[in-house]
């Protein structure tokens, strides 16, 4: 087994790791947690595949996998954000069972 | 410099138009609460570079702009083809209307008031930019940029009112829109192991119907369809929309939603035409069917003016993926082409100005009946007269009825099941529309009922009544006056579009 | 110039609109000035147009809605039949409309819809293509509802989404009948003769009926019918919109397109398309009139005659023939100015007596006798009196009938002459010679705008029927369509 196909395969786990906990885990924080490691095992999967290329190191991958941790960085932070103010607002860390009629607002 | 020159070719109007927003959005967050005073000329010049867009498109046809000079696959290359040009115009439209609206209502007065008056104005640029960034993209993954940019802003504006409930709702829309960029991104991802590039064009010439393109293609487009609240996915978006302010409900609904929508159709008629099969394309359109009819249904249950909108929204999504099925087939005997991805574009088109027009018809009236449940608007047109009759006009579009651009996207629609002999499509889009005069009609019968309720109402500006009012006149105008932007549709518009899917 | 007559004659109407709806309802100079106006100047665009086609002109304004679908304004002498009509009877509406509405709320709200009524109506009359058509059809649809449910009250209300529930529904049974149609054809202009050649005949058969069953909910044929009756708990001058200027007559009107411009007599002849629809009119013809009977509310006696009258011009139209297709034209007319004088009195009876029912008006020919006879007039018009406007319809029908062989239609209009005739002789025997005693209110004429209207209306009935030989009679203008444009 090579050290790609080691990286791959990880990627793979990370990211059904993730899936679960977002099925498995109703706690708010646990599920920006699994959309975190979702996130990661992409990238890592995208990191392999960078180094799949025939002619050395392929540039493309690592440009996007950096932008796309910032971008992560960006939906946790705006996450955790909406999280705090929620839990301080009601107390409650899960999201309420549906509702459909929506409270409106002007 | 003449305006030929301005128009040129070589003039990076593609890049511009995401420029001016974003630049307007940086510039606001310092300024904080000072924001409102760029906000309406920085909106007008993203409404001039839209227009320029189009008309650069109109005269010389698609542009392509590599940015910086460097070539696919290590550059990026913008896009602006009519249908590009048209959703540009739309974009800038409604976000310019939107940031006039709200003028009066995010003008930060007091405390409780100051943290949405301080958030909304690079809200609504990033969004803007975002929308655009997605419009002019033609790369896979500037795509994926683009769509987390508008996820995150919408959920953000969603959140604005700071209540409970809301923010309940825009967390669950957040872990829709998460998903949905992530299922996406897994695909970018798969796609350029194959690939090699993520440039949509040379994919197009590449693209295989392996096995592991159509998982890709098939996480993408599951990820937007999160995003676009396709049913079975739509529980978020009745909450958030509702319950968001009427500004961002007007963005929300007639922008973001389409923004997902319109990366499906990039997708599947500019990169992936010959790999969809029929088996897919039904699928898609049998889930939009369900959407009209199950948007329509609970659109007549709710007793509350936004959710009414709201659902309305769901049922009118639906419309849009009856393209898939009915891209292609016969029809001949029309002079006009690529009958059913025209309507489909179209009704894009005029449920954004129609569906935004509503929003802010409906904001004007909650704000003075001080609550939005519908028996308190009875007799509300005697008071109201400009936000009932804008509300009115824009349902008119909605329901499909002429003259307005509804009527045109359902009448190019039609023809295309009919000359196809696809009878099952048709019925739908009839019933739907009638369902949907079911549901508005019942919000306007209140609005006509006897009686005056002048004196319990609070004092609104006649303004946002006005906004809305003129929204909802562009989207009969789009109906009257369908031949320029049909004919702006066409430039560019992909052979699949006419040819079907395969 | 000519080119613009077509733009500038629709605009009467619908700039009045624009300009009525935004004023204050104080301002009710301002708003009856704006509307005699737009009323007055669409008088004289029309007898402009009169003038040149019966020279032989025609006016046209095309505008691309897509490629190779126009939104087409044509004026030809068809169209300017029923133009003439509404333009002519707007103005007297608008007039007894002002005096019968009074200082009643939401005046600027009313004379908007209403003057958009009538921009829909002439639109309607106006149009060159199938599309153009349906344009103006659903924005009649659209403009009629905030009318009818005018007043506000819960009844009104239930009878406006009755109205909606009706035309909606059979607006989108329209709507399928025309994009089944033009998807196998292309766009279809009227007027353009072999458009339909080569095509499957069970295809065209399906389509023909679908169109037939849309059209025929606003010109309320049997069993579509059920909208009419209750829209009459709308004020006076809007029942006589939808009976006598716009609604009933836009269905008819497009039903006689239908049969003539879109499909021609030839084909309508070679499906056997005709006779099916001729016994359809007749049995509402005959079925309306029954009902007719047995109403005690004279509002709803009119308007079940009003389902009855209107199917003349069905059957005219599907009877082959030139004198039947004459008498059912000139029917569009005569039913028009006969209904709305009765209408006129009818609302009349019902402001200045309190009238409602056919036995409250014992005794009115004496406190009201202009609009009691204005009543009677045009109620013995109905009946078919001869030289009356119905006698000179129902005669050019019945010889139509025979000239095609539809020897079965004499009996039905002799049973719906007996009919109407017991139906509105009773209530001109009360107006006249029926005793007046135990009513507390005996009433008296209202203001001169009030009764002149229907006086004038009446007198047109009458004239049209006593001057018929005239050219320009609407008989001489029916017979001059049929001679230019349909005789085979």
């Amino acid at each position: 087994m090579t050290g790609i196909t080691l990286f791959g395969l990880t990627g793979a786990l990370v990211i059904g790791l993730g899936v679960f906990g977002l099925v498995a885990r109703h706690h708010l924080v646990h599920r920006v947690l699994a959309f975190n490691l979702i996130g990661s095992g992409i990238f890592l999967l995208f990191g392999a595949l960078a180094s799949r290329s025939p002619n050395g190191t392929d540039p493309v991958p690592q440009a996007l996998v950096i932008t796309g941790i910032v971008v992560a960085l960006a939906a946790t932070a705006l996450a955790v954000t909406l999280i705090t103010r929620f839990a301080e607002a009601s107390g409650r860390t899960h999201l309420p069972d549906d509702s459909e009629d929506g409270d409106g607002a002007v | 410099m003449a305006l030929s020159d301005w128009l040129a070719p070589d003039m990076a109007w593609a890049a511009f138009s995401v420029i001016v927003p974003l630049a307007a959005a940086l510039l606001s967050l310092p300024l904080a609460r000072h924001a409102r005073y760029i906000a309406l000329p920085a909106a007008l010049l993203g409404l001039i570079v839209a227009c320029a867009s189009a008309a650069q498109v109109w005269l010389h046809g698609a542009v392509l702009l590599a940015a910086g000079g460097w070539a696919p696959p290590l550059g990026i290359v913008l896009r602006l083809d009519g249908l590009a040009a048209a959703f540009l115009v739309l974009t800038a439209a409604i976000s310019t209307a939107v940031a006039w609206y709200a003028l009066p209502q995010f003008a930060a007065r007091g405390a409780s008031e100051s943290r949405s008056g301080f958030a909304f104005w690079p809200l609504l640029f990033f969004l803007w930019a975002g929308l655009n960034a997605l419009l002019v993209s033609n790369d896979l993954f500037n795509l994926y940029v683009a769509l987390e940019l508008i996820g995150l802003t919408a959920v953000a504006l969603v959140a604005l009112d700071g209540k409970p409930a809301v923010i309940a709702a825009a967390l669950r829309y957040l872990l829709f829109a998460l998903f949905g960029s992530l299922a996406y991104l897994l695909g970018v991802v798969l796609l350029y192991a194959q690939y090699a590039t993520l440039d949509m064009t040379l994919l197009r010439h590449v693209a295989q119907a392996d096995f592991a393109t159509l998982l890709a293609a098939a996480l993408m487009t599951a990820g937007l369809l999160a995003k676009t609240a396709l049913v079975p996915l739509h529980a978020w978006l009745p909450p958030a929309h509702a319950g968001a302010p009427a500004p961002a409900s007007a963005l929300l609904s007639a922008l973001v939603v389409k923004g997902s929508f319109y990366v499906v159709i990039r997708l599947w008629f500019d990169v992936l035409p010959n790999q969809a099969g029929a088996a897919f394309t039904t699928l898609l359109g049998t889930l939009g069917a369900l959407a009209i009819l199950y948007g329509s249904a609970l659109a007549f249950r709710q007793n509350r003016l936004k959710p009414i909108i709201a659902y309305s929204t769901v049922a009118q999504l639906g419309y849009l993926f009856l393209v898939f099925p009915l891209a292609g087939g016969a029809g001949e005997a029309q002079p006009w082409g690529a009958a059913a991805w025209s309507g489909g574009m179209f009704h894009a088109l005029s449920h954004g100005l129609a569906k935004a027009a509503m929003f802010l018809a409906a904001g004007t009236l909650i704000q003075a009946v001080g609550h939005d449940r519908i028996d308190g608007l009875d007799g509300i047109a005697r008071s109201m007269p400009i936000a009932a009759f804008a509300f009115g006009l824009a349902a008119i579009s909605l329901m499909g009825l002429p003259p307005s651009g509804g009527f045109t996207a359902k009448y190019l629609l039609l023809t295309a099941a009919l000359a196809a002999g696809q009878w099952g499509w048709a019925i739908i889009m009839i019933v739907g529309g009638l369902l949907a005069a079911g549901y508005l009609f019942r919000v306007l019968n209140r609005f006509l009922l006897e009686g005056d309720r002048s004196a319990t109402l609070q004092a609104v500006p006649a303004g946002g009544q006005i906004i809305a009012l003129l929204l909802a006149l562009a989207a009969i105008l789009l109906g009257l006056l369908s031949a320029t932007p049909y004919a702006l549709l066409q430039i560019g518009r992909p052979d699949a579009a006419a040819g079907g899917l395969s | 110039m000519s080119a613009w007559l077509p733009v500038l004659v629709l605009s009467t109407s619908l700039v009045t609109a624009i300009a009525i709806f935004p004023l204050a309802q104080a301002r009710q100079r301002l708003r009856t000035g704006v509307n005699l106006a737009g009323a007055l100047a669409k008088l004289a665009l029309v007898a402009i147009m009169l003038e040149g086609v019966a020279r032989g002109e025609i006016y046209e304004t095309r505008l691309a809605l897509l490629p190779g679908l126009d939104f087409l304004l044509r004026v030809d002498a068809l169209a300017l039949l029923f133009l003439t009509l509404s333009a002519v009877l707007w103005l007297l509406t608008t007039i007894y409309a002002i005096s019968y509405l009074g200082d009643s709320p939401h005046l600027s709200r009313f004379f908007g819809f209403f003057s958009l009524c009538v921009a829909a109506t002439t639109g309607i009359a106006l149009s060159g293509t199938l599309i153009t058509f349906f344009i103006f059809y659903e924005l009649l649809t659209l403009a009629t509802w905030p009318l009818v449910v005018h007043r506000g009250n819960a009844e009104s209300m239930a009878a406006g989404s009755r109205y909606l529930a009706y035309t909606l529904a059979g607006s989108a049974v329209l709507l399928i009948g025309i994009v089944w149609l033009e998807s196998l054809t292309g766009p279809i202009e009227f007027d353009r003769p072999g458009q339909l050649v080569g095509l499957d005949p069970a295809a065209l058969q399906a389509i023909f009926w679908l169109l037939i069953a849309g059209l025929g909910v606003k010109a309320a044929i049997v069993p579509l019918h059920g909208w009419l009756p209750s829209a009459m708990v709308a004020p006076a001058p809007v029942s006589a919109l939808l009976h006598a200027v716009a609604v009933v007559k836009a269905g008819a009107f497009g039903i006689v397109r239908i049969i003539y411009d879109v499909y021609g007599t030839g084909l309508v002849f070679e499906l056997g398309i005709g006779l099916p629809l001729a016994l359809v009119a007749s049995f509402t013809i005959i079925y309306g009139s029954m009902r007719a009977l047995q109403q005690s509310d004279i509002k709803r006696r009119l308007a079940y005659s009003t389902v009855s009258q209107v199917s003349y011009i069905v059957l005219g139209a599907s009877v082959f023939g030139p004198f039947a297709t004459i008498g059912g034209l000139v029917h569009l007319v005569h039913q028009g100015l006969m209904k709305i004088t009765l209408f006129f009195a009818a609302g009349a009876f019902a402001e200045r007596m309190h009238a409602y029912r056919v036995t409250d008006l014992a005794g009115a020919g004496r406190s009201m006798p202009w609009t009691a006879a204005a009543f009677t007039i045009a109620a013995l018009g109905m009946i078919g009196v001869p030289p009356m406007a119905g006698f000179i319809s129902k005669w050019y029908l019945g010889v139509g009938a025979v000239q095609g062989g539809f020897i079965w239609v004499i009996p039905v209009l002799i049973g719906s002459s007996l009919l109407n005739a017991a139906y509105f002789l009773p209530v001109v025997y009360r107006l006249w010679f029926a005793p007046a005693s135990g009513r507390a209110d005996p009433g008296s004429e209202g203001p001169l705008w009030l009764i002149a209207p229907a006086v004038i209306t009446a007198f047109a009935a009458l004239f049209a029927g006593l001057l018929a030989g005239l050219g320009l009679s609407p008989l001489g203008w029916a017979t001059m369509i049929v001679t230019r444009n349909y005789s085979p």
